[in-house]
């Protein structure tokens, strides 16, 4: 690791006055500090929000589940609210990484960070949440822009994440065997707004597939989408899977996510 | 540098580290407390996993300063005026080790596994693993070994 300088706020404001520069923020560290280890990244300072408490906790009620950015997988995964209201979310926290990744990882790192593979963007986008920061509130559908890249600005800090509860919602990842990442996981979920298909793994960031959204609105059951398949244009290839591959995936898995949600 | 203070196995523990200390070099270089150990440092191998207020964490993704103010428990801690703990003796009775580098790692995710879930079956045990890599022993006497210190943890 390059040096850098430690600093650990203990308000949200106090963090935002010290983002500045080449300050970087970090909470449960997870893939952060992977990437300060090969020296991909040379920050000033590490702002670690992990003990800002106004940051932490779960709170469900009025048809939402809301989660605070520093809040563990572990936790998530754990949490009666969570399991009560949409159980799908709780499964994708339980199948992130492992145990000791989960105690420490946290949701507003994963999103922020938009690693192609990870799970919960495929969550954010599938169940339509809302992102808020400490300056505005974000769509789902317009917070993830690109590989590694989102709406959020260069000083802005996420603070939670807010899911409506759906009808009904699953998650099916194929998982790398070796990282638990996602080579291919699909979130849906029948909600008030209609069927939303949420693909994560398979491409350069989270995506949705209109036609499949379209098939499972009017019948929602595996079957409904048995023949669609997904073009492998612009898919990710790597030594673990060519981009056929993972095209095929995104058919399987979502078929087994409309089945664990209960269609 | 920064100085960083937290109790470990029951002790108070202060150094002055540079902020890119890790927990790991913590524990081994400025502790001496060398039980813990670093294998692929990359998060994977799970031979650094160490508790962090109760929870196990990979201390090689961690950095000290990160631990400041917690109580940490390293294999070191576990047995108790000199009697090895359940879980500890259980790898033992079980053959639950051969080169034995793993097991640091292994005993403390282990410890976790069955505060979390008291009594596991052994699919639980398996899949609760998954962070910790053992290249010895195909797991089948870790697993005896978690699934017979379960049943000597309780109380």
């Amino acid at each position: 690791m390059y040096e850098f300088d430690y600093q650990r706020p203990s308000s949200l404001s106090e963090a935002a006055s010290m983002l500045s520069g080449e300050a970087t923020l970090m909470a449960g560290g997870q893939t952060l500090i992977p990437t300060l280890k090969q020296r991909l990244a040379m920050p000033s300072a590490v702002i670690d929000i992990g003990g800002i408490a106004e940051l932490s906790g779960i709170s469900a009620g009025g048809g939402s589940v809301s989660i605070g950015a520093t809040t563990r997988h572990a936790a998530v995964a754990d949490s009666a609210d969570v399991k009560g209201a949409i159980p799908a979310l709780a499964k994708l926290a339980e199948g992130i990484g492992d145990p000791q990744v989960r105690n420490m990882g946290t949701i507003g790192g994963s999103i922020a960070n938009n690693d192609p593979a990870a799970d919960y963007p495929a969550a954010v986008v599938g169940l339509g949440a809302t992102v808020h920061t400490n300056k505005r509130e974000i769509a789902a559908d317009n917070f993830f822009t690109g590989m590694f890249e989102t709406a959020l600005a260069e000083d802005e800090i996420v603070t939670k994440v807010v899911f409506p509860v759906p009808e009904k919602a699953g998650y099916m990842k194929f998982p790398n065997p070796a990282s638990r990442y996602a080579m291919v996981g699909v979130f849906v979920a029948q909600t008030g707004g209609g069927v939303r298909v949420a693909v994560t793994g398979a491409g350069p960031s989270v995506f949705r597939v209109a036609e499949m959204e379209s098939a499972l609105g009017g019948n929602f059951w595996a079957s409904a989408i048995e023949g669609i398949s997904v073009s492998a244009d612009g898919l990710n290839a790597d030594i673990h899977g060519s981009a056929a591959y993972r095209a095929h995936l995104v058919g399987v898995m979502a078929r087994r996510a409309v089945a664990e949600a209960g269609g | 540098m920064p100085t960083v203070s937290m109790k470990v196995n029951g002790q108070d523990a202060s150094a002055d580290v540079e902020p890119r200390t890790l927990l790991v070099q913590y524990l081994r270089e400025h502790l001496n407390l060398t039980g813990t150990h670093v294998g692929c440092d990359t998060s994977q191998c799970g031979a650094c996993v160490v508790h962090v207020d109760g929870r196990s964490v990979k201390s090689c993704t961690m950095l000290a300063m990160q631990a400041a103010g917690s109580e940490v428990t390293t294999i070191e801690g576990l047995a108790q005026n000199g009697e090895l703990h359940p879980m500890q003796e259980a790898f033992k009775e079980n053959h639950g080790l051969q080169c034995g580098f793993c097991t640091p790692g292994m005993i403390m995710s282990a410890i976790d596994l069955v505060n979390r879930h008291p009594n596991p079956d052994e699919q639980t045990v398996r899949e609760e693993l998954e962070g910790n890599i053992c290249r010895c022993t195909g797991y089948h006497n870790i697993v005896k070994a978690v699934l017979d210190a379960s049943g000597k943890m309780g109380g």
